[in-house]
Formats: C-alpha cells, structure tokens, sequence
C-alpha cells in the first residue's frame, strides 16, 4: 500500500465503516420486525403449536431436516412438508408414528421417537403452522423441498 | 517464549486437538451414514452424530482461540497474564462442561436430555450448532466472560497493539452475540432471524477480527516485517470484513419470512465478502515475501499461507457461488450449503488455530521451531488435510449441483430421498476423501513426537 494511505486513515475506515454500517443493520432489523407479522404467519400460533415447536427441537430434528433451508441435509425439508403430505395432520402423524425401532436395513430411517399423542398433535400442528409462513417467492421452489 | 504465563496456552492446544480428533471421527460416521443408512442405528443416529460433529468443532475452536490469546496477549502487552490461576480455572471448568455435554448426547437421548437439564425452564435447545443444554449454555458465558476479564485487564494495564485490540474486539463480540443464544421465541421467524446473530455474526463477523489478529501476529513473527505495514493491512483486512457481513447476514434472510428488499441487500453485500479474504491471501503472501528474516519454523509459514489462500477460496469463492438471491433459490440447503461449510470452516478456523499451535508449540516446548525431519512430516499432514479437504467440498459441490437439478430446477422434480440415491456415488467418494483427511490427522499428531536436531536460532 501506498505511503499516502497511512495506518490512521485505515483505522478510521475500521471504526467508521463498521459503526456505520452497524447502525444501518439495526435500523434494518428495527423495519423488518415492522413487517414480519405481516406474513409470519403468528395468527396460527397457539399453544399447541408452542407444544409443538419444544417437542420439535427436544427431538433434535433439526439434526437431519432441513426446516425453511435451515439445519441438516440428511433428510427432507420439513417447511413445506404439511402441503406434501396433502395438507394432512393426521398424515403426518401416522407418519412419525410408524417409524420402525430398529430401522430399515441399509436405508435411513427416521427414529422413533415415542411420542404422545398430545406431542404428536404439537409436532403436526407446529409444522403446519411454519408451512403457513409467507416466504419470498414462496420458497421451497417446489413440492419435493 | 517471553513470559512464563503464556505457558497456560499450551493445555489449551492439547485439548483443542483432541477434541479435533473425536470431530474427525464423527465426521467419517456421518459420511458412512450418508451411504450405508442404517450404520449404527440406533445407537448413534444421524442427527446425534451431527450434533457432536459440530459441536465439537466449535468448542475445539473456542479452545484454540483462547489458548492463542492466552499465548499472544502477554507477549503482545509486554507483561504477564493478569491471572493465570483463573486461566486455568477456566480451562477445567470448559472441559468438564464440555465432556459431560458430549457424554450427555452420547448416553442419552436427547427428549432425555432435555428433560434431565430442565430445558422447560428456558428452552433454548434443540436448534442447530446451539444445541447444547440451557445449563451448560450458562456455563459457557461465565467461561467466556472470564476468559475475556483475563484477556482485557492483561491488554489495558499493558502496552497496547492494534493486534491485541483487535482480537479483544473480537472476543468481546464472541461473548456479547452468544447471549443471542438465550431468545427462543415460539414465533419461526423471529427465531431464526435472532439465531443468525450468534451464527453469522460469530462466523462472518466477530470470528474473523479474531482470525486476522492472530495471522497477523504470527506475520510478525515468523517475517519480521515491521509492526506499522502489517497494523495497516489488518485494519484495512477487518473493515471490510465488517462493512460487507454485517449487512451481509441478509444473505440468511432470503427465505424466512422476512421481507423482499433482504434480497437485494444480502446479494449486493454478501457477495462483496470475499474482498477481505482476498486481500488477506494477498496480504500473506506479499508479507512472507518482503520478509526481513527466514524463520525455522517453516511449517507454520506454511500454514498461515494455507490460511490465507483456503480461507478465500472455501468462505470467498465457495461462499460466493451460493449467495447470490436467484441461485441461492435453488441451492439453500442442499449439499451445496455443506460444501461451502465444510471448506469454509476448515479454512479459515481450523487453519488458523493449526497455524498458531504451529507457531507456538515448539517455543513453549522450548525451542525456536521443531527437527526438521517433525517439520516434514507436519507438512505432510498439511498437505493430506488440506488436498482431501478439497475433494471433499468438491465431491459434495458435484452431490449439490446434482441435487438441485434433480429435486428443484428440472421440470420433472423427483423427490428428496430419490434424489439421495441417484447422487451416491459423491457420497461415496466423499467419506473416502474423509479417511485421507483423518490419515492426515494422525500424521499431524505423529509429528509432535518426531525426534531430531533441532534448528538453532533466537526466538522472536
């Protein structure tokens, strides 16, 4: 670097540049939680659904879905999986429910969890509540995830 | 070594490594899972493996951030460590916590988990890389405000470089963005907004001042070019680290429910990330050729070149290639997402602790560098890690292309597990990659225990 561009110039830069900028990120932050319950979808959040999400994250799924794009790459994407599964509670849950203990031989399997009824209605609740959830270009692209 | 307190650091390296060491071999079980799906199910299931993988990286990584703080302050203050006896204190306390959380997800199951560490109480569980107990949550800000007690009262009371600022910078934001760890709203939105604030402002934000102060002390060291160029190159280096991630944490906010103009934003300034990690490759570089002196220690020049370039190539490019709004559509969680992951992390954290152990260990062990017959092979296993990591980001970027074409972009979409089958083959190829990079593991350990005569020289 040029002798013209002193360690003091490259200094202000660092604590104005990154003050600046900060600052704009919180008043970023301040304007987007003025329109998230625009399409956040909290109309639909309950207590079932507050059930819902603690049973989601005690179980770990996040450890093999991906939910909104987010988590693990090991199994389907669960932000849209309520429309997949034909808009259907009681589809999901059979489906959780029916996990064999052991697995199925050479395949991924998910676990099972033993849940109970009460949770299993939470779980299913709670992901159709995130399906609800009004996305940018209503992501994931597609049914599949 | 200057000051007998740096010392402290050295207990902090060992536990790093083999903590590196489990994360590896966690890493080479998920990669078996991948194509053999039942492989030790159920006693450890996919997303246990995962958890103690990534968990274990980044408390290998804490570890090595403070035992390169501990090494670097003292000398760079020009006095002892404020108080070793709480360095160490603190290192027990992390470990035990540490262990005991890797223990706890192994022996149990995690709805046991929960329940056993009263996750009602305060539900912070359950979400990814912050999957560890409410407890030991805790336990980790009271280490880390410790930590960052000790650290700055050795910096204000001592002489103070923009390279010890920098880092204090740097770990004060690492323990103030934690603390975003503790809101767990019901609402998926605001959750996930407020979660990126731990995880991209560790990773794209604070993380990296970290990361450039210790590679720019370790350019000091071993080029010995003067203070004031490499002062100027590591503020210019960091400001445009924070000018473009800051607003860059919009690149997470595409898809959440948040709104449209994040997609501009976190297209335009993501994709201007790169710029501080090229300018640190050129930085490197231009620096170890303008040296005034030949370190013996030529196996940690090394590494901090690895750095510099690998941290550009796998956070930059490969970060790059993703971030963009109408390509991350079709890319956001899918093996694309863990090819960037796997090389950007690998890259700049892991190589820049493995540059500064280099550094260091030797002098606290009492010598300016190791044999040279321990350089070569130290540089072997560089270069096994390093070539393996790179097929590995490859083999998972050819999974990932393939992935998204099948499952999203054709107009024929097959669906998720179809799509996982039909793209084994780079799985396959990726756990192989896996077990070279272990090898090259176990080579970086071997070289700590290779004898011979060792380079004289005064230590800088």
């Amino acid at each position: 670097m040029k002798e013209t561009f002193t360690k003091s110039m490259a200094r202000n830069i660092y604590y104005g540049g990154s003050m600046f900028f900060l600052l704009v990120f919180i008043g970023l932050t301040y304007d987007t939680h003025q329109e998230i319950p625009k399409r956040d979808n909290h109309e639909a959040i309950n207590e079932v659904v507050a059930l819902g999400k603690r049973v989601w994250e005690e179980n770990n799924c996040i450890g093999c879905h991906t939910l909104l794009g987010e988590g693990a790459y090991f199994a389907p994407e669960l932000g849209n999986v309520y429309t997949r599964f034909g808009e259907s509670t009681e589809a999901l849950k059979g489906f959780i429910k029916s996990r064999p203990v052991e697995g199925i031989p050479g395949r991924r399997s998910m676990p099972q969890f033993n849940l109970s009824e009460e949770e299993l209605e939470g779980i299913a609740e709670f992901l159709k509540y995130v399906d609800g959830i009004e996305t940018a270009r209503d992501w994931p692209p597609n049914i599949q995830g | 070594m200057k000051y007998q307190s740096q010392l402290v650091a050295q207990k902090y390296f060992i536990a790093a490594l083999s903590l590196f060491l489990g994360q590896i071999l966690f890493g080479v079980i998920m990669g078996m899972q991948y194509v053999v799906g039942d492989f030790l199910f159920p006693e450890i299931p996919f997303n246990i493996a995962r958890m103690v993988h990534t968990n274990l990286l980044i408390v290998w990584l804490l570890f090595a951030f403070m035992g390169a703080s501990y090494y670097l302050v003292p000398e760079e203050s020009e006095r002892e460590l404020y108080s070793p006896a709480l360095a160490n204190l603190m290192f027990w306390i992390f470990l035990v916590a540490g262990a005991l959380t890797v223990l706890g997800y192994l022996l149990f199951t995690y709805s046991e988990l929960a329940a056993l560490t009263f996750n009602e109480l305060w539900p912070t569980m359950g979400r990814e890389f912050l999957e560890q107990p409410t407890i030991t949550k805790v336990g980790i800000v009271i280490v880390a405000l410790a930590f960052v007690f000790n650290i700055g009262m050795t910096i204000l009371t001592g002489r103070k470089t923009v390279v010890s600022l920098v880092l204090l910078t740097g770990l004060v934001g690492l323990a103030v963005f934690f603390l975003f760890a503790f809101y767990n709203p019901v609402n998926v939105v605001l959750d996930k907004y407020w979660w990126w604030w731990v995880v991209h402002l560790w990773v794209e934000g604070v993380w990296e001042l970290i990361l450039g102060a210790i590679l720019a002390f370790v350019l000091i060291k071993v080029t010995g070019v003067d203070r004031e160029v490499i002062e100027k190159w590591l503020y210019i280096i960091i400001a445009m680290t924070l000018i473009t991630g800051i607003i860059g944490t919009g690149h997470h906010y595409f898809w959440i429910g948040t709104p449209d103009y994040w997609q501009w934003l976190g297209s335009i300034f993501s994709a201007m990330e790169p710029i501080p990690f090229f300018m640190m490759t050129l930085f490197a570089f231009n620096m170890v050729n303008k040296r005034r002196r030949d370190h013996p220690n030529k196996a940690a020049v090394l590494w901090a070149l690895g750095t510099a370039v690998m941290a550009f190539l796998g956070a930059g490019v490969w970060g790059f290639m993703h971030t963009l709004a109408p390509i991350n559509y079709y890319t956001h969680g899918t093996q694309i997402t863990a090819a960037h992951g796997h090389m950007a992390f690998y890259g700049a954290y892991v190589m820049i602790s493995l540059t500064m152990i280099s550094y260091s260990m030797p002098i606290m062990r009492g010598k300016v560098a190791n044999s040279q017959a321990a350089q070569t092979l130290e540089m072997w296993s560089f270069w096994l890690m390093t070539v393996s990591m790179v097929f590995i980001t490859l083999f998972l970027t050819a999974a990932g292309i393939l992935q998204v074409y099948l499952q999203r972009f054709t107009d024929t979409p097959i669906t998720f597990m179809q799509a996982q089958e039909k793209i084994e083959i780079f799985y396959w190829l990726r756990e192989v990659s896996g077990i070279v990079f272990l090898i090259g593991l176990i080579v970086y350990f071997i070289s700590f225990f290779v004898k011979g005569e060792e380079p004289q020289g005064v230590e800088a």
